[in-house]
C-alpha cells in the first residue's frame, strides 16, 4: 500500500510543464508542512509545487490523510493551531502569503482567495439569514452600504442559480436543502470577484444529481469570472468532470501531476491506477438470475409504507411526511438487492423498517412466508437474529467504551451463548473479516474507518443472519477502501449464502455489487430490475437523470474504451 | 405563536393544580398539625382544646373534604388564613415578595452578566493567565458552599472593612425616603445578591467558556474566517450567540429558583422575604402559609420556565419553525 517504502517515482506528466502564457496567480513552491510531535507522520504535506493559472481548475485527488486539504487551508492561510508551514512558499500574484501579517490576510481572506467546504449543512451559521451571511463578506472588507450590500446579496443568490432568491434571502440555513446551502455558499465565495477559488470536496456531501449541478455552475462561474481554481476531491470521475490540470497525492507527497487527460488515460503511478481503478465503473456485471426458491422468496415486502409524525402536541397541528409509500419487492437466498435513491428518497427508512429498528406504518414484510412486520416481544426478539444491519457511520455506529470483542460477542450472549464460547467466535469473525483476532483486545478508536467497518460486518455476522441490510455501509470510506469492503461483503456473501439488501446513494456502488436494483423516488419505487437492465435501459426518466449524472461517465467511457483496445 | 403560548398556558395550570394537590398530601403526611403545635405552645394540651382548635381550623373534617375546600379556594386565588400570624396568606406573601424578587433578581442579572462576559473572556484568551485565573476562582465559587461564603463575606466587608450593612433590607428607623431610600436599600442588596449569583456565576462562567471552545471548532467559523472577517466580530456573532444556546436553557433553570431558592441567603442576611417566610411556617406548622408559598413559587418557576421558552424561540430560529 505504501508507495514511499517502494521508493516508486513521482510521475510528472509533460503537460504540467507546459503551462498557458503569463505568470500563474498561485505559485505554490516546495511546500512543507509539519504536524505537532507525536503524529503518525512527520510531514502533512512534503514538499508540494503546483501552479496555478488564471482561467484554470486544479484538481488535487487524494484519499484521506494525504494531505490535500492540508494544502488548501494553508493557502488559506487557516491551518489548525499547532500545524506549521515547515518550509516553502505560497506565491498570490507574486506576494508570498506566508510572510503577510494577520491584518494583510485578513484583507486576502473572501475578497481575493475564497473557500468553499465540503459540508454544507454546517458551513453556514444556524442563527443568521443567509442575506446576512452574504453582506458579512461585504462588510468584512468595509465595502459598500447595508442596502447596497442587501441587493448585491440578491443579484449573487440569483445568479448561483436559487429558484426563488428573495425567498432563500430572508431564510435561516436549515431551511434550505444541502445543494442550495452549497449555492449560498458559492455565493458568498463569488461575492468579491476573488481571482482564487478553493473548493474543499464541495460535492462529496451532495446526492448525485445535485453534485452534476454544483460541478456544472463552479465550471459556469470559473468561465464568467475567469477564476483560477483549486478543487479538492477524492473522486476520479468528479475529476474527469471538472479539472484541467491534476495532481495526485499520497500520504503528503505528490505522486502524479499532468493534465486531466495525461493522468486519466495514461496514469504513470501504481497509486493514481490504484485509484482510478477502484472507482466502480458504472458498468453492470452480467449476473445469472439467482435460482427461484420453491418455497417462494426468503424475503417478500409488500406494500410497505412508513409515515411519520411531526409537530405534534395538545395544540400544535400535525404534519405528515410519506417517507415510504407502499413498496413492494421480494429477495431470493443469496441474491443482493440494491435500493437506490437520493436523500429523502426513503431508502433508509425501508431499511429499518426491514430490522424492524422502526416500526412499519402499514404493508407486510413476509421472511419466509411469516410477517415480521407486526411482530412483538419474544417473537419480535427471535427475528432479529435473522436481519441484521450494518450501519453507514463507522465511527458512530460502535460503542466507544466497548472493547471489539465484546461488540461482536454480545449479540450471540444476548441469545444465551456460552461468553467464552462467544468470545472464541468472535475471534474467529475478525479473522474472517481480514482483521488480526487481538483486534478483539483493543476499542474502536484504535481502529481507521474501514477497519471499524470491517468490524460492523463482523458484528452482524455474529448471530449468523440469513439477511444483512447494510444502509450506506461504504459512503463514509475512501475509495479504495470502499472496493475492498465491497469484495468482502461479496465473499462473505458465498460463503454463508448470505441474502443482502444494499441501500446506497452511489450508482457506481449499486452496480459493482448488486444483481437486482430497486429504483426509489421520494418514497415511491420507480423503476425495478436485473442491474444490467437498469443501468444499460433505464426505462424511468428519474433513473435515466440518476446514471446521467453520475461523474465522468464520458471520461470513464474513453478509458475503458483504451483499456480494452 | 398564540397557539403555542395558549397550549404552555392550559399545560402550566394543569401542572399547577397537581403540585397543589401533591403539596397538600405531602404536608399531611407529616406528624403533628398546626393544632398540636399551638396547644403544646400555650401549655394547655388538654384533649379538648386540642379538638376545639382542630374543629376551629376545620382539621377534623376527612382530609378530602380538606382537600376539597382548599383546592376550590386556590382556584379562585384565596390562599386562606394564617391562624399564626392572623393574616390572609396571600397578604402575608405579597407582603414578602417584592424583596424575595430584588434579591434573586439582582442576583439573576449579575450571575448571567459576568458570568458569561467572564466566560466569554476566558474562551478568546484560552490557555493564557487571565483563563487560568477565571477558571480557577469559577471552580473556587462553584466548590465552596453559599452559607460559609456570605458569613466571610458578611465578616469581611461589614464588620472588618464597614463598607456595608451585612444584614437586614433597609436601616431600620433611618426615616430615609425616595432616592435616599433606594440608595439605603441598594447598600443592603450588594452583599445578599453577590453571594447568591456567585455560584450560578461560576456555573455560566464555565458553561459559557466550554460552549465558546466547542463552537469555535465548528465549520461556519472557519466559513466566517474565509470571509476575512477580523476574530473580534466572528467570536462576537459567530462564537458567542452560538455558544449561549446552552446558557440560555441553563438561566431558565435558575430563574425557576428565582423565589424559593433564595432561603439559606435570607436567613444570614435576615432578609425580610419568602425564603424566610417559609422556613418559620414550617417550623410553625402554619399549613395554609406554607401550601400558599410553595403555590405560588411553583406558580413562579413555571411562569419564568414560559419566559424562558418563548425567549428561546427568538434566541434560536430553528425552534420557531419546527414547532
Amino acid at each position: 500500500m505504501n508507495t514511499i517504502g517502494t521508493g516508486e517515482k513521482p510521475v510528472i506528466h509533460p503537460g504540467s510543464l507546459k503551462r498557458p502564457e503569463g505568470e500563474p496567480i498561485v505559485r505554490i513552491e516546495k511546500l512543507s508542512i509539519a504536524l505537532p510531535e507525536g503524529a503518525d507522520r512527520v510531514f502533512a504535506v512534503d514538499r508540494l509545487s503546483i501552479d496555478i493559472h488564471p482561467g484554470e481548475i486544479v484538481c488535487i485527488v487524494g484519499e484521506s490523510g494525504s494531505g490535500k486539504s492540508m494544502s488548501a487551508n494553508a493557502l488559506m492561510g487557516l491551518l489548525p493551531d499547532l500545524v506549521t508551514v515547515a518550509q516553502g512558499r505560497i506565491l498570490l500574484g507574486g506576494e508570498n502569503l506566508l510572510k503577510l501579517s494577520a491584518n494583510a490576510l485578513y484583507d486576502i481572506r473572501g475578497r481575493r482567495v475564497a473557500m468553499i467546504f465540503q459540508e454544507p449543512m454546517t458551513a453556514l451559521n444556524p442563527l443568521m439569514k443567509v442575506s446576512a451571511q452574504i453582506e458579512e463578506v461585504f462588510e468584512a472588507h468595509g465595502l459598500l452600504t447595508t442596502r447596497e450590500r442587501r441587493q448585491r446579496a440578491l443579484d449573487l443568490l440569483e445568479e448561483v442559480g436559487l429558484p426563488d432568491p428573495q425567498r432563500a434571502a430572508r431564510s435561516y440555513p436549515f431551511q434550505l436543502s444541502g445543494g442550495q446551502r452549497q449555492r449560498v455558499m458559492i455565493a458568498m465565495a463569488l461575492a468579491l470577484e476573488p481571482e482564487v477559488l478553493i473548493a474543499d470536496e464541495p460535492t462529496t456531501a451532495l446526492d448525485v444529481t445535485t453534485q452534476a449541478q454544483i460541478l456544472d455552475l463552479i465550471r459556469r462561474l470559473q468561465r464568467t469570472h475567469n477564476m483560477a481554481v483549486m478543487f479538492i476531491t477524492h473522486d476520479f470521475g468528479v475529476v474527469a468532470e471538472i479539472a484541467d490540470q491534476v495532481t495526485v497525492m499520497q500520504h503528503g507527497q505528490v505522486v502524479e501531476q499532468g493534465t486531466a487527460d495525461e493522468v486519466l488515460l495514461s496514469p504513470g503511478h501504481s497509486y493514481t491506477r490504484k485509484l482510478i481503478a477502484a472507482i466502480p465503473s458504472g458498468m453492470a456485471n452480467e449476473r445469472p438470475a439467482k435460482e427461484k426458491n420453491a418455497t417462494g422468496p426468503l424475503l417478500h415486502v409488500e406494500k410497505l409504507s412508513k409515515t411519520y409524525f411531526m409537530g405534534s402536541g395538545l395544540f400544535g397541528k400535525q404534519r405528515q411526511v410519506h417517507a415510504v409509500k407502499e413498496v413492494s419487492f421480494s429477495l431470493e437466498r443469496g441474491e443482493t438487492l440494491g435500493i437506490v435513491g437520493e436523500s429523502g428518497s426513503g431508502k433508509s427508512s425501508v431499511g429499518r423498517c426491514l430490522v424492524r429498528l422502526q416500526d412499519p406504518s402499514g404493508g407486510h414484510i413476509l421472511l419466509d412466508g411469516e410477517d415480521i412486520a407486526t411482530l412483538k416481544g419474544e417473537a419480535l426478539r427471535a427475528m432479529r437474529r435473522r436481519i441484521q444491519m450494518v450501519f453507514q457511520d463507522p465511527y458512530s455506529s460502535l460503542n466507544p467504551r466497548e472493547k471489539v470483542g465484546r461488540i461482536i460477542a454480545s449479540g450471540p450472549i444476548a441469545f444465551g451463548e456460552d461468553n467464552a464460547a462467544a468470545y472464541k467466535e468472535a475471534e474467529r469473525l475478525l479473522e474472517l473479516v481480514g482483521l488480526d483476532a487481538r483486534a478483539a483486545e483493543r476499542y474502536p478508536h484504535e481502529f481507521s474507518g474501514g477497519q471499524r467497518q470491517r468490524i460492523g460486518i463482523a458484528r452482524a455476522l455474529a448471530l449468523k443472519p440469513e439477511i444483512i441490510v447494510a444502509d450506506e455501509a461504504v459512503s463514509a470510506l475512501d475509495v479504495s477502501i470502499q472496493a475492498q469492503v465491497l469484495d468482502l461483503l461479496e465473499e462473505l456473501k458465498r460463503t454463508f449464502n448470505l441474502s443482502l439488501v444494499f441501500i446506497t446513494h452511489d450508482l457506481r456502488v449499486a452496480a459493482k455489487i448488486c444483481d437486482r436494483v430497486l429504483v426509489m423516488q421520494t418514497g415511491e419505487a420507480v423503476e425495478m430490475g436485473s442491474a444490467r437492465t437498469i443501468f444499460e435501459n433505464p426505462q424511468h426518466t428519474y433513473t435515466r437523470n440518476l446514471i446521467e449524472a453520475i461523474p465522468g461517465r464520458a471520461k470513464e467511457a474513453r478509458i475503458a474504451a483504451l483499456a480494452s483496445a | 405563536m398564540t397557539r403555542f403560548l395558549a397550549g404552555r398556558l392550559v399545560r402550566a395550570v394543569f401542572i399547577l393544580l397537581v403540585i397543589t394537590v401533591s403539596n397538600f398530601f405531602l404536608i399531611h403526611a407529616a406528624p403533628g398539625d398546626p393544632a398540636a403545635v399551638m396547644a403544646g405552645e400555650s401549655g394547655d394540651a388538654d384533649p379538648q382544646f386540642l379538638e376545639q382548635l382542630r374543629e376551629r381550623f376545620g382539621l377534623d373534617k376527612p382530609l378530602y373534604v380538606q382537600l376539597g375546600i382548599y383546592v376550590s379556594h386556590v382556584v379562585r386565588l384565596d390562599l386562606g388564613y394564617s391562624y399564626r400570624q392572623q393574616l390572609p396568606v396571600l397578604d402575608l406573601i405579597l407582603e414578602r415578595l417584592p424583596a424575595t424578587l430584588l434579591l434573586s433578581l439582582s442576583a439573576f442579572a449579575v450571575s448571567l452578566g459576568l458570568g458569561i462576559l467572564a466566560g466569554a473572556m476566558a474562551a478568546a484568551r484560552q490557555g493564557r493567565l487571565s483563563d487560568t485565573l477565571i477558571s480557577l476562582f469559577a471552580l473556587i465559587f462553584y466548590a465552596t458552599p453559599l452559607f460559609w461564603l456570605a458569613l466571610m463575606a458578611v465578616l469581611l466587608f461589614s464588620i472588618e472593612l464597614g463598607w456595608l450593612p451585612g444584614f437586614g433590607y433597609e436601616t431600620v428607623g433611618a426615616g430615609y425616603a425616595g432616592f435616599a431610600r433606594a440608595l439605603d436599600i441598594a447598600k443592603h442588596l450588594v452583599l445578599p445578591a453577590m453571594t447568591l449569583g456567585l455560584f450560578f456565576m461560576a456555573v455560566y462562567v464555565r458553561m459559557t467558556r466550554a460552549s465558546m471552545l466547542e463552537v469555535s471548532q465548528m465549520d461556519f467559523v472557519k466559513t466566517a474566517k474565509a470571509k476575512g472577517l477580523r476574530p473580534r466580530v466572528i467570536q462576537r456573532r459567530h462564537v458567542l450567540r452560538n455558544a449561549l444556546l446552552p446558557v440560555v436553557t441553563l438561566a431558565g433553570l435558575q430563574a425557576g429558583q428565582l423565589v424559593g431558592g433564595a432561603v439559606l441567603i435570607e436567613t444570614v442576611f435576615a432578609w425580610p422575604g419568602i425564603g424566610r417566610l417559609m422556613f418559620e411556617a414550617l417550623s410553625q406548622r402554619d399549613y395554609n402559609l406554607l401550601l400558599g408559598v410553595f403555590v405560588v413559587s411553583a406558580a413562579m418557576v413555571l411562569l419564568f420556565n414560559l419566559i424562558t421558552d418563548v425567549l428561546y424561540r427568538f434566541v434560536d430560529p430553528r425552534i420557531r419553525v419546527a414547532s
